[in-house]
């Protein structure tokens, strides 16, 4: 469906980004004058943006909508107006941030009360809001670009907020650059539509796309993949991912698991005309998400750490994403379905989590929890519910939504069918393993607490939020797949859904998952329920458990590929500039300076050998003017 | 013999007087030098004069003249009173601008 | 070419005074005595204005003697006795290499310039000055002609410079006594008394075998009385009269008057016992 001017309300969804823009500026500039008010304004710029949101999205009706706001660039080649689109996609996408993201905000009050920088965290968090609306309503890739460094940029400032701890700066650092190496395929690819296309506007370059030739769309296909990997956090680039989680938690729930992962979802499902104009692109995109999802259920099964095992967890259902929107036009709507729900129950899993280390002492490791189902119950009983939606425990969210994933897959009918359709259920099953290692780990079986914990609910700030999530990873996968079919929502962007041609029957899907689930379930019963959780890591393990402990080597891997020649070839270069650079530098002082001292021992005070050089001096003249007019 | 004779002649002069100011350390001894120097120039100058067939060189070998008188009158005031301070007339000793 | 040909006179004249002139430089630059040097440099100078003379330049080289060698020489002279006489140079070299350096760059300018010259003037013409002076006009004539006509700015601003360089010279060797401050020789006896030396320094000569100027005292102890120096001359050495010998009192005024002892002395024209 084609574009239209925006109309009535909607010209104004401009306020959607520069309302927590502005909290953000305010409570920046502001400093210390706001600290006593700065989180009460932090969290009503972000419940303002969903008030207009919602109306908003009542008011869309299911058309397309542009809002033009100004002219960004306006060169003579290069015309880039700053517009938004306001369609079914990006309203669903505006709800999700906005909501999830109050209800954090809210969240964050209690969490940071006693942290004396809160009022920059909120604004952080403003920025980040601000940042991620702009990505998702952009009308252009430029639009897209910037928000897109937005939120790596808030995405940085918040995993580093205690940057006294030096893993915490690390691991911003390593979440940057690690984003940046994805932000160059993004940018290239950018460069490419513009020298190809001569327009960076969705409707320009995805009506043209039909213009370009086999290789340049492929190429487009591939870098616009690089830069949703390395914003995803998917295969080659998922390695930041776990370690984002030295930041506070809110900022894990929010960011590294509700908005900011799921922007390279958004990229590829905004770009549907490409992909569709590239099955190798698209097949390159399966196959990332089908390795990704592998390696975080793997890995997730041996980390002791409650928001490591969480964020695998999201690394692998980010892969179920990428998995569904590669399979094609069958397989955008239940990727971000998908999406939807894994941003309810994920960020309630969070802000459990979250929970659980403030009645624990901001302690993460497992191995040290226990039996607190008694203690917190209303943190238990949340956080189960976001546990059965992951899971896919029977007609909760995950259920409905991770079934059409797989269901879509089999869809293919082809050996690759069958093979994806089997990747995505073995993972479900792992899936289903840790999750329910962690939450015998953590809240039943005896408790390992450390001396002088005492763990106690967490205060009704937040809990508020968790139950609120909880009530999405309950009711969201009904809902959007039953009741106001996604489907029916989106065809505005993605045509009308085609009657499905079922290869395997979905009823048999959802037996077969729920099965593997419930050996998932059982195993973790048997082999962590049934026995003594061990205080201190085992050491003497077997392989797999090492390798999935380390996460699949992934993080040696690129040590010894791209961290040690590249700080060789920074010690090289400092070698080189200290030596080489500056040695010439203070070489040519030096020599100066030597020389200098030693003519200057000509000065010696007698006239006589003064008089003796200029006889010298006299002598070389006349002998020059013999030999001038001699020769 | 020729005119050159006269030219060579004043160079040999010349020469020894340069040589004589390096070589001297006596003050007045060097002064006398430089006049000796003068004198050669003066020759050279006669010479050209009669060579040339005018009488500019003779002129100006009798300005050179004059000019050294005066010259010797002040080089001589300055080293009278150098000496009266310092005490010594050798050249030498008034080694003061050295590095 | 040649309009004059160099006569028989002129080149017997060159070849006997030319080395002659050479010795007298190189006796100047090599002499240790200042006023030597001085001497050897007359020798030269006036060689020079025979030179002058001979080449048809009678005027300059007339100056030449009277001024340069008369004058300006003497100047030398004078200023030699007053100060430099005696500060022969040593032999020594201090500075290294100094000797060495100024021969082999003195032999080389000789030659360059030397070689040049002559193969530069190998054909010059020698036009001569008969047709400026000689006959009526004399060469002070001639010579008058141009400097009160050509270079009569250069004339009248050499005048100004003689002017000058003999104001300077009375300027520089002036001693400078603050005016009205002479002191009167009520004052300086005054102050005379008030040091610890009340009496007149001694004249010279006195207790001592010479009356110039230059004889400083003797001290009893037989040493010289430095206070009896005179200022800017060197102290002569003093005639001594003979010292008593193997005399325990050595020390008394007897043994230095020698009135002790009856040895016979060698006083010119006796002092008899």
């Amino acid at each position: 469906m084609d574009t239209a001017p925006a109309d009535g309300l909607i010209t104004s969804a401009w306020l959607l980004i520069a309302l927590p823009l502005a909290g953000a500026a305010v409570l920046l500039l502001g400093g210390r004058r706001t600290d006593r008010w700065g989180h009460l304004l932090g969290t009503g710029t972000v419940v303002a943006a969903f008030v207009l949101g919602l109306l908003c999205t009542l008011q869309l009706d299911g058309r397309r909508l542009d809002v033009d706001l100004f002219t960004f660039v306006a060169t003579g080649s290069l015309d880039v107006q700053a517009g938004l689109l306001f369609d079914p996609l990006s309203a669903v996408f505006v709800l999700l941030i906005t909501g999830v993201g109050a209800l954090i905000h809210v969240y964050s009050i209690g969490y940071m009360a006693h942290d004396p920088r809160r009022r920059r965290f909120f604004a952080y968090l403003n920025l980040f809001v601000a940042a991620m609306l702009l990505l998702v309503l952009g009308d252009n890739f430029v639009a897209l670009y910037v928000g897109w460094e937005g939120v790596g940029l808030a995405s940085y400032l918040l995993i580093a907020f205690w940057h006294e701890r030096p893993s915490a700066a690390t691991a911003a650092k390593k979440a940057f650059i690690m984003n940046r190496v994805g932000d160059v395929g993004l940018a290239l690819a950018i460069f490419l539509m513009f020298a190809q296309l001569g327009t960076v506007a969705y409707d320009g370059v995805f009506g043209a796309v039909g213009t370009l030739a086999g290789g340049t769309v492929t190429a487009i296909g591939l870098l616009l993949l690089l830069g949703a990997c390395g914003k995803s956090g998917q295969f080659p680039l998922q390695a930041w991912l776990p370690d984002a989680m030295e930041g506070p938690t809110p900022v894990s729930a929010l960011i590294h698991a509700a908005t900011m992962v799921t922007a390279g979802v958004y990229l590829i499902a905004r770009c549907a005309p490409i992909y569709d104009a590239t099955p190798t692109a698209r097949a390159v995109v399966l196959a990332v998400g089908a390795i990704t999802l592998m390696i975080g259920a793997i890995a997730g099964c041996a980390q002791d750490d409650i928001k490591k095992v969480l964020a695998y967890s999201t690394v692998s259902q980010i892969g179920y994403m990428f998995l569904a929107v590669g399979l094609g036009p069958v397989g955008y709507v239940a990727g971000l379905a998908h999406l939807l729900t894994h941003g309810f129950f994920k960020a309630g899993l969070f802000l459990g989590a979250g929970s659980v280390m403030h009645a624990m002492n901001d302690d993460v490791d497992m191995r040290r929890f226990g039996g607190l189902a008694s203690r917190m119950k209303v943190t238990f009983v949340t956080f189960g519910l976001g546990y059965l939606a992951l899971i896919g425990f029977p007609f909760l969210s995950g259920f409905y939504t991770k079934d059409a994933i797989i269901e879509a897959a089999f869809d293919r009918g082809d050996g690759w069918g069958y093979l994806l359709g089997g990747i995505a259920i073995l993972a479900a099953g792992l899936t289903a393993f840790y999750m329910t290692r962690l939450m015998l780990m953590t809240f039943f079986g005896r408790p390992r607490w450390e001396p002088g914990v005492h763990p106690h609910e967490s205060p009704s700030v937040m809990t508020a939020p968790m139950v609120l999530l909880a009530v999405g990873s309950v009711l969201a996968g009904f809902l959007l797949v039953v009741a106001f079919p996604l489907e029916e929502w989106l065809t505005p962007v993605y045509g009308e859904p085609e009657a499905a041609e079922h290869v395997v029957a979905p009823l048999v899907v959802s037996i077969l998952v729920t099965v593997v689930m419930a050996l998932g379930v059982l195993t973790a019963w048997l082999f962590v329920g049934r026995r003594e959780v061990p205080v201190t890591a085992p050491v003497r393990v077997s392989p797999v458990t090492r390798a999935a402990r380390r996460a699949l080597y992934a993080d040696a891997v690129n040590e010894s590929l791209f961290m040690r020649p590249g700080q060789w070839l920074t010690r090289a270069l400092v070698f080189f500039d200290n030596r080489g650079v500056d040695g010439a530098v203070n070489g040519l002082a030096a020599t100066l300076g030597g020389s200098s001292s030693r003519l200057g021992r000509t000065q010696t005070g007698f006239v006589r050998s003064y008089a003796l050089s200029m006889l010298g001096g006299a002598v070389v003249v006349a002998g020059a003017l013999l030999a001038v007019t001699a020769g | 013999m020729s005119l050159t004779h006269y030219l060579v002649l004043a160079a040999i002069l010349f020469t020894i007087g340069a040589v004589g100011v390096l070589v001297r350390r006596n003050a007045i001894v060097v002064f006398m030098c430089v006049e000796l120097m003068l004198n050669s120039v003066n020759l050279t100058l006669v010479t050209f004069a009669r060579a040339n067939g005018t009488l500019d060189g003779q002129v100006m070998a009798f300005f050179v003249m004059v000019v050294a008188a005066a010259e010797v009158v002040i080089g001589l005031a300055i080293i009278m009173s150098i000496y009266r301070t310092r005490r010594s007339a050798s050249v030498d000793d008034a080694n003061l601008l050295k590095y | 070419m040649n309009d004059v040909v160099i006569g028989t006179g002129e080149a017997v004249v060159f070849w006997v005074l030319g080395p002659i002139a050479l010795a007298g430089a190189l006796g100047m630059v090599l002499s240790r005595n200042a006023v030597h040097s001085a001497l050897w440099l007359v020798n030269t100078m006036l060689a020079l204005g025979v030179f002058y003379v001979v080449q048809e330049a009678p005027f300059l080289g007339a100056v030449q003697i009277i001024v340069y060698t008369g004058a300006i020489m003497i100047l030398f002279l004078f200023v030699l006795m007053l100060v430099g006489r005696d500060s022969s140079d040593s032999v020594v070299e201090t500075l290294r290499g100094q000797r060495v350096a100024a021969i082999v760059l003195g032999l080389g300018f000789a030659g360059l310039v030397g070689a040049g010259i002559a193969r530069a003037t190998q054909a010059l013409p020698v036009t001569g000055l008969a047709a400026v002076q000689g006959g009526e006009t004399s060469n002070i004539e001639a010579i008058a002609e141009v400097l009160f006509t050509r270079y009569l700015l250069a004339f009248e601003v050499t005048s100004a410079l003689l002017i000058t360089a003999a104001v300077g010279a009375m300027v520089l060797a002036h001693i400078e006594r603050e005016p009205g401050t002479r002191p009167t020789q009520k004052e300086l006896s005054r102050a005379r008394f008030l040091t610890d030396r009340p009496q007149t320094l001694p004249g010279p000569g006195v207790f001592a075998r010479g009356n110039s100027v230059a004889a400083p005292a003797l001290l009893p102890d037989g040493r010289l009385a430095e206070d009896s120096f005179a200022t800017g001359i060197e102290p002569q050495e003093v005639e001594q009269m003979p010292r008593p010998t193997g005399r325990a009192e050595l020390g008394t005024p007897d043994a230095a008057l020698g009135t002790l002892d009856p040895a016979p002395s060698d006083i010119p024209g006796g002092r008899d016992r």
